[in-house]
């Protein structure tokens, strides 16, 4: 059974309470609050998480509860704000990144040359090794 | 201090979209939607401003409010006494007059 999600614009069905802000703003659901939408097959394979998505937990851990750079909120938003259409394609983790990333740079936590240099010095040493490196 | 009570009927503000834009614990399919309220939670920081990184406003009331399944989905096809449980925040609540009226 798949269910609509409701009130749904222009239900005027007898009795049924209707808020005129409903069909004006109908296509303010955020891409990402999909309760009531057909969610799909879910995929209920167990898996191990990958070193780097262990390093994103870890990191946001230290940046909302040790150094208090972050609230989990605010992860939250940034995740809200991606663009309907990566938020689709990315992981989870990959979400998170994303959002502590652009927070880190909003807040003026890193800047821009600071990340980017970094990720070129990462990349110039080639495949992880699984150490801390 | 909370303004709802056990047994309260309320109706979930029917804000679409929440301005400024930003992050909101409110489903967008319960907005609007009467229920009553189940329990009182505690208070806890408000999700739509610690979402801008501010940790230290006052804190919200924070409800578990019951509604009827068959009213929130127009097709809903399980028994006529099934509910959902949500919990909501107190500022995205408002009392119900017109059922506490009636």
């Amino acid at each position: 059974m798949i269910l609509k999600a409701g009130p749904q614009p222009g239900d005027k069905t007898a009795g049924r309470w209707h808020h005129p802000d409903m069909d004006r703003n109908f296509t303010a659901r955020g891409n990402h609050d999909m309760g009531g939408l057909p969610g799909g097959e879910i995929n209920r394979d167990e898996h191990d998480f990958a070193l780097w998505e262990k390093r994103v937990d870890a990191m946001m851990m230290l940046l909302t509860n040790k150094l208090q750079i972050m609230t989990v909120d605010q992860l939250r938003k940034g995740i809200e704000a991606l663009p309907p259409d990566a938020y689709e394609k990315m992981t989870y983790y990959e979400r998170w990144i994303a959002s502590v990333t652009n927070t880190l740079l909003d807040e003026g936590v890193i800047s821009a040359d600071e990340l980017s240099s970094r990720m070129a010095e990462i990349e110039a040493r080639g495949p992880e090794t699984g150490g801390a490196g | 201090m909370a303004r709802f009570s056990v047994g309260d009927r309320v109706r979930v503000r029917a804000v679409f979209p929440p301005t400024p834009p930003t992050h909101v614990r409110t489903p967008y399919y319960i907005r609007g939607h009467a229920g009553v309220i189940e329990r009182i939670c505690g208070a806890f920081g408000n999700p739509e401003e610690l979402a801008f990184g501010r940790r230290y406003g006052p804190k919200s009331t924070l409800y578990r409010v019951r509604f009827r399944q068959a009213d929130i989905w127009p097709d809903y096809e399980g028994a006529a006494d099934d509910h959902i449980e949500i919990e909501i925040y107190e500022f995205w609540l408002e009392p119900n007059e017109r059922e506490n009226a009636a």
